[in-house]
Order: structure tokens, then C-alpha cells, then sequence
């Protein structure tokens, strides 16, 4: 089959111009709305329930979710849907334990609710160690992702991608704030499901508008076994201990965490969550029909030639199916959805470094507002610069793992100190310091032991540590050692102010004092 | 200790039990179903009905109960846990 992928296809170059164009406009819109601190992280507490639902599946949904499973179902079939349904259940979660108590308890970071009856110095270094950590594996996973698959999509050269990448978002960070930010990520969002679900509507046309004759299609073409789980999940413990990244993780991701300050209130919280899993889960849904109309319309050698990895499932399908103008404007959604994330990873950067590091930490929670509106765009600035660095640095590297190691440290320095925080009287100083950091420290040696760096990426035999990801040893390990630091060393403030922090949780942040 | 700060607690108390019961539920479904792909594979492949294999029932039924638990939850906060708080917003109580 030929394939006009990796040309600069005219209506690809339409539709992506077309994306910057209008995301740029709405950047020069939030620019003169963004006058304050604020208003940079939070975008003046103003996003509506569906507006920031639309927004954290934006966030959530990265071009690996949609080009990497649809191109794994492709190819293996059904085990590729067990990382949909591992995305989605990280967010009920999130609603349960998380949402509100943060909108309630925090202004811009994570860090914020842990640190609230604490000690601010030492939790918000540990904080943003783990926040630094998760935000930058995450992001060199995405830009190594951004560089091939734009230079696969268009046809233009790794390093441009990146650049291209790089200074697009920082455009959106730097003068819109977290109201561009916002904005870009529901465009990004309704393009991407309103796409799938084009791409879907298009293949099912084929199947008498039946998503069971297409997988009988597919079971008839390949074999039975495809409708079924293959040897992706071999090893029990390795799937547990892979779940309990993915479940714990998404409540531990600074970025998603983020979003919910840009809502008035932790009913709004609530909203945007029930939002969020619903469009999120259908957009799963459609990668059911859109893996399997690859694997059926396109087959599965026809995507292994032009990439390997079957990342290039989804845009085969769409010339498949709908032509080289659909090609284009499949290509520019996953080239928006890439800008989208990086953009919010790089917020939430920012504000670890600006808001938790520099005003909490060296200014002493001190610094005038015209300061810290300066230092967090200057942060900005450096992520951006850093996270082309690190684009190109990891160039050709094998960095598939870095987001199953984002969410691990996101499950086990994040989300422990944060649940131990908003619920148990007797957490302190040093056990937050002691969970974030031996969560932060026990997942990345876990993961270096693992098979994941030790037999994929150096080509050993075998490997120390048996399971490719940490969270199972990792995750109870951050909650025991918060514990029981915790326990051996009692804080009389932090224990007195917990009723103020549940006042707080509940009753929203006028009610925190008494 | 104050009858606003009693009702408080028991409110907390409330929510945690709720949020701890859901976050279960949601973990038994998603690692039963884990565990079903590791050890039950031929049974997952059998197919109910032509097409629909018992993998993918199982795996959609997984994403749906998402939804329900997280409806479960709604509700409750909407109807109780909303006017609780309220009750306990208003001043001089």
C-alpha cells in the first residue's frame, strides 16, 4: 500500500497552521488577561466543570495514548486495550481521594497540601524533587515521541520538531499562562475526540456499522487468539504491580493535579472529574474500534514497515479510510495533542520551581507579587529550554519506559504524602520528607534494576529486580516509611492544625481558621 | 468539643468510609480483571457471541464501572455531603 506519510502533505500543513494560528490568538486573548500570579497558575480560578473536564482529558490523553495503543491493538490485538482500560482507572481515584480536598486546601502546587501543616522548607524540597522528577521523564518521553513522529508525519527533520515543539509551547506558556494553557488543551481535546470519532464512524461504515463484525473480521483474518489477552501480561505480579502504577499515579501527576485550582470551588472539582473519566473513557472506547479497523483495513505488516513500534496505526487508517486531507488533519491533532501536554508539563514545572522552590523555599514564602510573576515565567523559560535539551539528547534512545517510570514516581513520592496529608492527624514534617523521597529515590533504582533498563535498554540477560515496574515494592513502601517516620517523630503543630486542615477540606478556604 | 466541629467529624468520617469503599471497589475490579488476563487467558478468548470476545466484555464492563462508581459518588456528595456542608457554612451555628 503507498502511503503519502512523511511528505509535507499539503492538508496536513493546513490543518496544523490552522491549529497554531487559532491557539496563538487565544494565547494574545489570555495575554492580557494573565496581569497577576494568579492568574498564571490558575487562570483566575474561572474554568467552568466541562471546560476543565475537556481540559484534564486534554492533559491526560498524550499522542502515546492515542497513536501508541491504537498501533499496539493493531498489532497484538487485545492486549494493547489493557492500557486503555489501566489510563481510566486512575481517574475515579482521583475523584474520590483527591480532587476536592486539593481545590480546597492548595493555591497553585500539590506541594501546597502537603506543606499546609507542616514545615514548609523541607517538604517543599522534597515535594519538588518528585514533582521535577515526574514532570521531566514524562516530557523527554514526549518530545523523543514529538520529534519521530513529526518527522514521520511530515517529513521534516527531528531536531526542527523539537524546536518547532518547544517554542510554540513556550508561546502559550509564557504570555498566556494557565489560561492559554486551558484553552489550547480543550481545542486540543474536542479535535481529538471529535477525530477518533470521525476515524471510528468511517471504519464501522465498512462493518454495517457493527463494532462486533469488525472484530469477528479480525478474528477470521488473524486468528481467535487476537480477540484475546497474548503474552503482554505474562507474569501476574508484573500486571498487578503495573496497575497500581497507572491506578495511583494519575492522583500523583503535578500537571493533572494543577488543574483542579483553575475551578472556583471543589464542587466544580467534582465536576470536571466526572467530565474528565467520561470523556476520557469513550475516547478509550474508540481505541477499541480504531486498533482493530487498523489491524483489519491497513494489516498489521503494512504498519510494522513504515514504524516499527505501530505508531503509525492510526494515521494509516485515516489515509486508509478517509483519504490524504483526513491523513492531514489526523496528523495535525496528534501534533496538537503533543504541544497540548508539553505545554501543561511545563506549567506545572514552572510552578515547582517558582512557586515551591524560589518564593517558599529561598524567599521564605516572602517574595512581593511583581517578583513572583517575573521568577514564573523565567521558570517557564527554563523548562522550555530544557525540555528541547532534553528532546534532542535522548534523540534515538529507547524511551517507551519513561512514562510507566513518570507514573510510578507520580504513585509512590506524590500521591502517599498527599493522601497521608489531607487524611492522617498524625503525618509530619519528616515523614512527608521520608515518603516523597524514598518514593522518588526506591522507583528510579527499582526501575534501573528492572528488566525495563537492564535487559530492553542495555541488552543484559537478566536483570536484578524481577518486575519491570516498581510500584508494587514501591507505592506500600512510600505509605510505610511516611508512617512510620511519622509515628517516630510526633509534631504537636502539625497534629493541632489538622482539625483546621479538615475544616478546611470540607468546608472550603474560608473556613479554615476558627 | 462543639456540636458544629461533631458534625464535622462525622461528616469527614463519612466521606472517608465512602471514598475508601469505592476506591476498593474500583481496585477489585481492575485487578480481578488483571488477574484474569494473566491466569484465565483461553477463557478471555472464548467469544460470547461472534466477535465480542469475553476479554473485551470484561474490559468495556471494566471502563463502565468507572463511570458508575464515580456516579455512586456524585450522587452521594450532591444530595448529602453538599447539604451538610452547607448547614455547617452557615455562621453562628
Amino acid at each position: 500500500m503507498t502511503t503519502s506519510l512523511g511528505h509535507s502533505h499539503p492538508a496536513a500543513i493546513f490543518w496544523f497552521f490552522l491549529f497554531v494560528a487559532v491557539t496563538l490568538g487565544i494565547t494574545f486573548w489570555a495575554a492580557r488577561r494573565t496581569r497577576s500570579t494568579e492568574h498564571f497558575y490558575t487562570a483566575g480560578r474561572s474554568v467552568t466543570g466541562l471546560q476543565n473536564g475537556l481540559a484534564l482529558a486534554g492533559d491526560y490523553m498524550s499522542a502515546a495514548s492515542f497513536l501508541g495503543i491504537a498501533g499496539l491493538v493493531s498489532l497484538s490485538g487485545f492486549d494493547g486495550l489493557i492500557y486503555s482500560i489501566g489510563f481510566l482507572v486512575g481517574w475515579p481515584v482521583v475523584m474520590f481521594l483527591i480532587a476536592e480536598p486539593l481545590r480546597n486546601l492548595g493555591r497553585y502546587t500539590f506541594a501546597d497540601v502537603v506543606a499546609y501543616r507542616l514545615r514548609q522548607v523541607p517538604v517543599r524540597i522534597a515535594a519538588a524533587i518528585g514533582t521535577l522528577a515526574v514532570v521531566t521523564f514524562y516530557l523527554i518521553a514526549q518530545m523523543v515521541g514529538a520529534g519521530n513522529l513529526i518527522k514521520l508525519l511530515f517529513g521534516i527533520p527531528y531536531e526542527t520538531a523539537i524546536v518547532i515543539v518547544g517554542i510554540v509551547m513556550m508561546a502559550y506558556v509564557l504570555f498566556g499562562g494557565m489560561l492559554a494553557t486551558t484553552w489550547v488543551q480543550i481545542v486540543k481535546a474536542a479535535l481529538l475526540i471529535s477525530g477518533a470519532f470521525v476515524l471510528a464512524g468511517l471504519v464501522l461504515a465498512r462493518f454495517g456499522g457493527n463494532p462486533l463484525a469488525l472484530f469477528a473480521a479480525a478474528s477470521d483474518r488473524f486468528g481467535a487468539q487476537v480477540l484475546g489477552p497474548g503474552q503482554l501480561v505474562a507474569d501476574p505480579l508484573d500486571a498487578l504491580s503495573l496497575g497500581l502504577a497507572l491506578m495511583f499515579g494519575t492522583a500523583g501527576l503535578p500537571h493533572i493535579l494543577m488543574r483542579f485550582y483553575t475551578v472556583p470551588d471543589a464542587r466544580t472539582a467534582r465536576t470536571s472529574v466526572t467530565y474528565a473519566t467520561a470523556f476520557i473513557g469513550v475516547f478509550y472506547l474508540l481505541t477499541f474500534i480504531l486498533g482493530f479497523g487498523a489491524m483489519v483495513i491497513v494489516g498489521p505488516d503494512a504498519i510494522k514497515a513504515i514504524d516499527k513500534g505501530g505508531n503509525m496505526a492510526a494515521p494509516l487508517l485515516a489515509e486508509a479510510v478517509g483519504g490524504t486531507g483526513f491523513l492531514g488533519f489526523i496528523a495535525a491533532v496528534a501534533f496538537a495533542t503533543i504541544l497540548a501536554v508539553v505545554a501543561g508539563l511545563t506549567l506545572s514545572g514552572a510552578a515547582a520551581l517558582s512557586h515551591d522552590v524560589w518564593v517558599n523555599v529561598v524567599r521564605g514564602g516572602q517574595a512581593p507579587e511583581r517578583e513572583q510573576f517575573v521568577v514564573a515565567r523565567v521558570a517557564t523559560l527554563l523548562g522550555g529550554v530544557a525540555s528541547v535539551a532534553l528532546g534532542i539528547v535522548f534523540k534515538g534512545e529507547n524511551v517507551a519506559y519513561m512514562v510507566g517510570l513518570a507514573f510510578a514516581i507520580a504513585a509512590s513520592a506524590n500521591f502517599p504524602a498527599l493522601l497521608l496529608s489531607i487524611f492522617w492527624r498524625r503525618f509530619t514534617t519528616r515523614g512527608a520528607q521520608a515518603s516523597m523521597i524514598v518514593g522518588t529515590f526506591s522507583a528510579l533504582l527499582l526501575i534501573f534494576l528492572s528488566p525495563t533498563i537492564q535487559v530492553s535498554v542495555l541488552g543484559r540477560a537478566s536483570a536484578p529486580f524481577p518486575l519491570k515496574n516498581p510500584g508494587l515494592v514501591t507505592i506500600p513502601l512510600s505509605f510505610l516509611v511516611g508512617m512510620l517516620v511519622s509515628l517516630l517523630t510526633p509534631e504537636r503543630e502539625a497534629s493541632e492544625r489538622f482539625a483546621e486542615v479538615q475544616r478546611r477540606v470540607h468546608l472550603g478556604p474560608e473556613a479554615g481558621a476558627e | 468539643m462543639s456540636d458544629k466541629q461533631r458534625a464535622l467529624e462525622a461528616l469527614a468520617r463519612a466521606q472517608w468510609r465512602l471514598a475508601l469503599a469505592l476506591t476498593g471497589a474500583m481496585m477489585a475490579i481492575f485487578f480481578g480483571f488483571t488477574l484474569l488476563v494473566a491466569w484465565a487467558k483461553p477463557l478471555l478468548t472464548t467469544q460470547v457471541v461472534r466477535g465480542l470476545s469475553l476479554g473485551i466484555l470484561l474490559g468495556a464492563i471494566v471502563i463502565v464501572s468507572a463511570w458508575v462508581l464515580i456516579w455512586v459518588y456524585v450522587r452521594w456528595a450532591n444530595r448529602h455531603y453538599d447539604r451538610t456542608v452547607a448547614s455547617l457554612q452557615e455562621p453562628g451555628r
